[in-house]
């Protein structure tokens, strides 16, 4: 209930229209409700006291209130469906507005498939729980407390013989409710065992063929398969028990109304149209009971959603605007510095529930001029894209500054900052609409020649001319007509359309191919020379240009200087320099690994052994020698 | 799940089955039923007794529930009116008898029909699990793991809730209705006539209102689509839409569609619940026109008030599953729309089968060689042009080439996933043709880029290279690939469970796992796919050491992407466009100063070292 009271301000705005809702439904509760009566009075009153206009009179009455009835019915069900709907629409509303205003850290914390979950499956559960609130809902008790009335009133002993089967009735349905959850929650693990065998299976497809393992796939297969048959087997049996037990429970109710009754009748106790009336108000308290069971089905999900949804709206940015945040000026020069910054995600899955939340960057200072390239490269996992994310206060540092012409980012406007930085992000996500649209996302203004200018650029004109309509070739959803290389560089070329002072490439080409690549850094060289610019790489290839080389090892900075001066100074720049050009050959790695290193930087690598190659220069200008 | 399926008294399973949000009201039609059910039932055949079984219990439960509403008339007429206690007693006690017969028998139908619906079910999905086994990898490649998935899902569940629940509940409703019109008509032909009026007008009700709901639906899905892949869009692109601050127009777009669904959930849903009352009613009207004509005949002394009794209780037992049947209509639609769907994958021709004269394949040297040969995936584009290529057993060939020369492909057609155009390949003089595929590629040896591996253990996961491999030999495998160390730093060592997507290993300790699968299954030739994205450069070293270990004393094709495995290559292979444009060793290469030369030097393009 809880969930649901969290969510009351939703509903706040649509109160007189639920009011309207149940103000209709108790219309529809009580006309329906004396339909048995007014049966009553026919037999009764017209039948057995032989009074035809009696019968014409009242079946008149009834057909009238029928009517009524249906109207009633219709008004709430619209009037529901409306403060459902709204909800609803209101609901993802808000969530969208949270989800734009979180940052980074909270983007990861929560994972796009799970937000989206939150904004369909999860409002559509919640839109269900109001809207069904306000039709069955509140019907089905309603009626029941009705009809028990009128069962009441119509034979107070009669009706106290049905007391004992009613509670035996709601006990039976409770233990079935309590029951069914489980029993379920078995037969849904069954299946997403088989589903993962399957899909793996589908996945792996060319695995499974090339191993010759359809045997073996099939066996495990119909393994997964045996166990959830059996499950539902046990469910489909329990479930279809649920209608028959039911039925038995109100058929019981009218043998012992036949029974009860006719003999209070014969003792001239009760008349007859009273036993037909109360096996209808029978009918009617038990069927409600019946809708229960499904409903608390959708009670059960409907707070679920509500929980899952509040958590989102419960969430606070992890980065905001300081109250007294300041613009940059409108020609920043656009010097990048960081001081001792250390950084760790926060809150990220495995690693927080087991308190090891690692370090990602760890003392961490380096200082860009106006115009510089800043190269940084390392290992997956070192820290490189984390270190670039903090100059566009993606994330916060958390300790030391991050400074962009001497301002600390804490105390700029994020809107102002990220007018200044352009980033081309490690996935090249592109959005449906033109390519145009694509390449003009972040400045919408700019002009046609600008758009081939920054395309040119980024190497991506040629390949867009021959696309089926050129720059208007509409990009389908996440870009699948387009490969990855392509992608790429039409996220170049939109970081580049934007002008920004401060330019970011995330490891933004690693889908290109070398030659490519090698234009795209020429072209960026001369539009970069008045800009500042930081390039992440994986490939060496990329980062020999730069005019200062960043080398990070698990958080630190390892090394830093030029090409040429870590290629003298640096041992770890070596290592991966000669793991991607080749200095040692194969035979050299093999006999390596007898030897024990003697380097004292070295750390051992995770699994704590030492894995290290001295490196003669040799097989370095063996390199350099290949190439003259 | 629509709000009508509320109104049914059988609990809604189906509702909590379904995985992800259903769309209500949706109505799938099956493009040919008759044919979409004469392929189902061969899958009840077997259960020819035991559905035999479940058709007499329903025809007895239905019976015997015809006897309680008469029952009770007899009562009202004879022994209340006659005041005859006892003969009420004995009347109350048949009646019990009546219904708790009834009742037993309707579990029971239900306990068996609910056997026999999952047993057939699971020999379904076996049968399309197998299938899909013997599909070629064309199939897999062109329709995408999402989409058969759940196709294979969705489409079963549906075959399943319509089986399992709206078979039997069909039946027995329709078998309940004659049942009821033929006692009704038995009983009292005015009465019975009052009955079935209100049936077309029923049906014309429905038929009206559904017409509009079904328009309104589908209104309704289109602007639910738009606007999901608006969010989805919006959600996974968030952190650009940040960076280029479009939070605003983003929130224009959205709102328009959120609206847009609004709208169309109001009226769809409206219009889908005006039923509800509207059958409602009928009840009503039908409880009416029993009461006030019956009543009007009693005065006349055409009827009895037992048989009107028994007439209002009899309605309601018509009515009931009148409501319903639009329902069950419609999951069995959807059935036989899955249906279709699923034997469309079970009809879709397996991949190529072996010629009978196939020989098995013993041990080989492992000399590859590829002539004249041309391969294209789609008709008109040629992915491999004329391709000659020789691998003499124990050689290292490197294939290098830009994205999209052709080097995948050249392992594709090694490995028959995909079979040639014209010309051929042979491994020692044999014709890949002549062999049996499984054969060959048991000879193979696979490591991919993008490694796989299974929710199973480590130790299960190496062993998928050799089944039969004892532990100590999985562990020999995974030491060799220096996989033993990090593997026994595992939470559970060889035990260990691998999580969907193997997301507690890094990538490169994927690889070597990958490598030590590879190793187990101790293949004569092996073809791999070095990994571009670079791992931490220790694990890195690693990697290169394992793969060399592996690739000694077998043929091997590697798609390089290493200096280092280049130069140590036999052969080097240079593909441009699906054709070798030079072949030879990387200093052959170098020296000729042609492609690869060209394609060497861009990396330093500029920069003297």
């Amino acid at each position: 209930m809880f969930a649901t009271r969290k969510l009351l301000p939703f509903f706040r705005p649509y109160w007189r229209r639920a009011l309207a809702a149940l103000a209709l439904l108790t219309g529809v509760v009580v006309m329906d409700l004396s339909i048995p009566r007014l049966i009553e009075r026919i037999i009764d009153q017209g039948i057995t006291a032989h009074n035809t206009a009696v019968v014409i009179q009242t079946s008149i009455i009834m057909l009238t209130l029928s009517a009524l009835s249906t109207l009633f019915a219709i008004g709430n069900n619209n009037l529901s469906v409306q403060v459902g709907e709204a909800i609803a629409r209101d609901l993802r509303e808000a969530l969208f507005l949270k989800i734009q205003s979180f940052s980074y850290g909270n983007l990861d914390r929560f994972t796009t498939g799970k937000l989206i979950v939150r904004l369909t499956s999860d409002t559509t559960a919640v839109q269900r729980l109001f809207q069904i609130s306000l039709r069955i809902g509140t019907r089905a008790p309603l009626l029941m407390i009705g009809s028990l009335i009128l069962m009441f009133s119509t034979s107070p002993k009669l009706a106290l013989t049905m007391l004992p089967l009613l509670a035996v009735t709601s006990l039976f349905i409770a233990w079935f409710s309590v029951r069914m959850e489980p029993q379920f929650r078995a037969v849904q693990q069954k299946l997403d065992q088989l589903n993962t065998v399957l899909q793996e299976n589908i996945a792996g497809a060319r695995l499974v063929k090339a191993f010759v393992r359809a045997d073996y796939e099939a066996e495990h297969f119909e393994a997964a398969n045996q166990e959830f048959t059996d499950r539902s087997v046990d469910v489909m049996q329990f479930m279809s028990s649920l209608t028959p037990v039911l039925t038995m429970c109100v058929n019981v109710g009218m043998v012992i109304v036949m029974w009860a009754g006719g003999l209070q009748a014969i003792a001239g106790q009760l008349s007859i149209g009273q036993i037909v009336a109360f096996t209808n108000y029978l009918l009617t308290t038990m069927t409600p009971l019946t809708l229960m069971t499904m409903l608390s089905n959708i009670f059960a999900n409907g707070m679920a959603s509500a929980q899952r949804v509040n958590e989102v709206l419960d969430t606070q940015p992890d980065v905001q605007d300081a109250p007294d945040a300041q613009a940059l000026p409108a020609e920043p020069v656009g010097q990048v510095a960081l001081e001792r910054v250390a950084f760790r995600y926060h809150g990220l899955n495995d690693a927080a529930e087991a308190g090891l939340e690692t370090r990602v960057l760890e003392d961490v200072s380096l200082l860009a001029r106006p115009g510089q390239t800043v190269a940084i490269l390392g290992a997956t996992g070192s820290g490189k894209s984390s270190l670039v994310n903090l100059i566009p206060r993606f994330y916060d540092a958390d300790s030391g500054q991050v400074r962009v012409d001497g301002q600390d980012v804490r105390g700029l406007r994020q809107d102002s900052l990220l007018s200044h930085v352009g980033i081309v992000p490690q996935e090249a996500i592109l959005f449906s609409g033109s390519v145009r649209d694509n390449i003009r996302y972040g400045r919408p203004e700019a002009t046609e020649a600008e758009v081939v200018a920054a395309a040119q650029a980024a190497q991506a004109h040629d390949f867009i001319l021959k696309l089926p309509q050129g720059y208007d070739t509409r990009v389908e959803e996440r870009g699948v007509n387009l490969s990855g290389g392509q992608k790429q560089r039409v996220s170049i070329a939109r970081a580049l359309l934007s002008q920004p002072k401060i330019l970011i490439l995330d490891d933004s080409t690693s889908a290109v191919d070398v030659e490519t690549e090698t234009k795209i850094q020429a072209a960026l060289e001369e539009l970069m020379h008045d800009r500042t610019s930081f390039v992440v790489a994986q490939r060496i290839g990329t980062v020999l240009n730069a005019d200062k080389i960043i080398v990070l090892d698990n958080g630190r900075v390892a090394a830093e200087g030029t090409h040429a001066e870590l290629l003298r100074t640096s041992q770890i720049y070596r290592e991966i320099y000669d793991s991607q050009l080749g200095g040692a050959t194969p035979e050299e790695l093999l006999s390596d690994e007898t030897k024990s290193s003697t380097d004292a930087t070295d750390e051992p690598d995770k699994s704590g052994r030492l894995i290290h190659r001295p490196i003669s220069v040799a097989s370095v200008s063996s390199v350099e020698e290949s190439l003259r | 799940m629509s709000a009508q399926t509320s109104t049914q008294t059988t609990p809604d399973v189906r509702a909590s089955m379904q995985r992800g949000p259903a769309m209500p009201g949706k109505i799938e039609k099956a493009q040919a039923p008759k044919q979409a059910l004469a392929r189902l039932l061969p899958y009840l055949a077997p259960y020819k007794a035991g559905l035999t079984g479940v058709l007499a219990l329903v025809v007895v439960y239905t019976v015997l529930g015809l006897f309680g509403p008469y029952l009770m008339g007899r009562a009202i007429d004879v022994f209340i009116a006659g005041k005859d206690a006892a003969g009420l007693g004995r009347v109350a006690l048949l009646m019990l008898g009546a219904y708790a017969f009834s009742n037993l028998f309707q579990v029971a139908a239900n306990w068996l029909m609910a056997r026999i619906s999952q047993r057939a079910l699971q020999v379904l999905r076996r049968d399309l699990f197998q299938h899909l086994q013997s599909l070629s990898l064309r199939y897999f490649d062109t329709h995408g793991a999402g989409e058969l998935m759940s196709r294979l899902t969705n489409d079963t569940d549906a075959i399943n809730q319509a089986v399992s629940q709206n078979v039997t509940a069909l039946l027995a409703s329709v078998l309940s209705m004659v049942g009821i019109l033929i006692a009704m008509f038995v009983l009292d032909v005015w009465l019975a006539l009052a009955t079935l009026l209100v049936v077309p007008i029923m049906l014309l009700f429905t038929e009206y209102v559904a017409r509009y709901t079904r328009k309104g639906f589908r209104d309704l899905q289109r602007s639910m689509g738009r606007s999901n892949a608006v969010m989805e869009e919006a959600i996974s692109g968030q952190k650009v839409i940040k960076a280029f601050r479009r939070n605003d127009s983003v929130l224009a777009t959205f709102r328009e569609q959120n609206e847009a669904v609004y709208k169309a959930g109001v009226y769809a849903n409206s219009y889908a619940l005006i039923l509800m009352p509207l059958t409602n009613v009928l009840g009503n009207f039908f409880m009416i026109v029993l009461a006030g004509l019956g009543g009007w005949l009693a005065l006349r002394g055409l009827v009895t008030i037992g048989m009107i009794a028994t007439f209002i209780s009899y309605g309601q037992g018509f009515i009931q599953p009148l409501r319903q049947l639009a329902n069950m209509y419609n999951a069995i639609q959807a059935a036989l729309a899955g249906s279709e769907r699923v034997f469309e994958i079970i009809d879709t021709p397996a991949e190529q089968p072996d010629t009978p004269e196939a020989q098995p394949l013993t041990t080989i040297r492992g000399d590859v060689r590829f002539e004249d040969v041309s391969f294209s995936y789609a008709p008109g584009t040629p992915i491999i042009k004329n391709m000659t290529l020789e691998a003499k057993a124990g050689q290292t060939i490197a294939l290098v080439g830009p994205t999209g020369a052709g080097k995948t492909t050249i392992v594709n057609l090694l490995t028959r996933f995909y079979e040639i155009d014209s010309g051929r390949i042979t491994i020692d003089g044999q014709d890949l043709q002549s062999l049996r595929k499984a054969d060959l590629r048991r000879k193979l040896g696979l490591v991919l880029q993008d490694t796989f591996l299974f929710s199973d253990t480590v130790m299960a996961n190496i062993r998928y290279g050799r089944l039969g491999a004892s532990d100590e030999e999985v562990i020999r495998a995974a030491e060799m690939a220096d996989a033993d160390h990090f593997i026994r730093l595992l939470p559970h060592g060889y035990q260990t469970m691998l999580s969907e997507r193997a997301g507690n290993l890094s990538q490169g300790q994927r690889q070597l796992l990958s490598i030590a699968r590879a190793i187990l299954a101790d293949p004569a030739i092996l073809i791999l796919d070095e990994a571009t994205s670079s791992v931490d450069t220790r694990t890195e070293v690693r990697i290169q050491q394992a793969l060399l270990r592996l690739r000694r004393g077998r043929t091997s094709f590697v798609i390089a992407h290493r200096l280092s495995t280049i130069r140590d290559a036999d052969k080097v292979v240079v593909i441009d466009n699906g054709q070798i444009v030079e072949q030879g060793t990387h200093q052959q290469l170098l020296d000729a100063r042609g492609f690869y030369h060209h394609l060497y030097l861009s990396q330093f393009k500029g920069k003297a070292i």
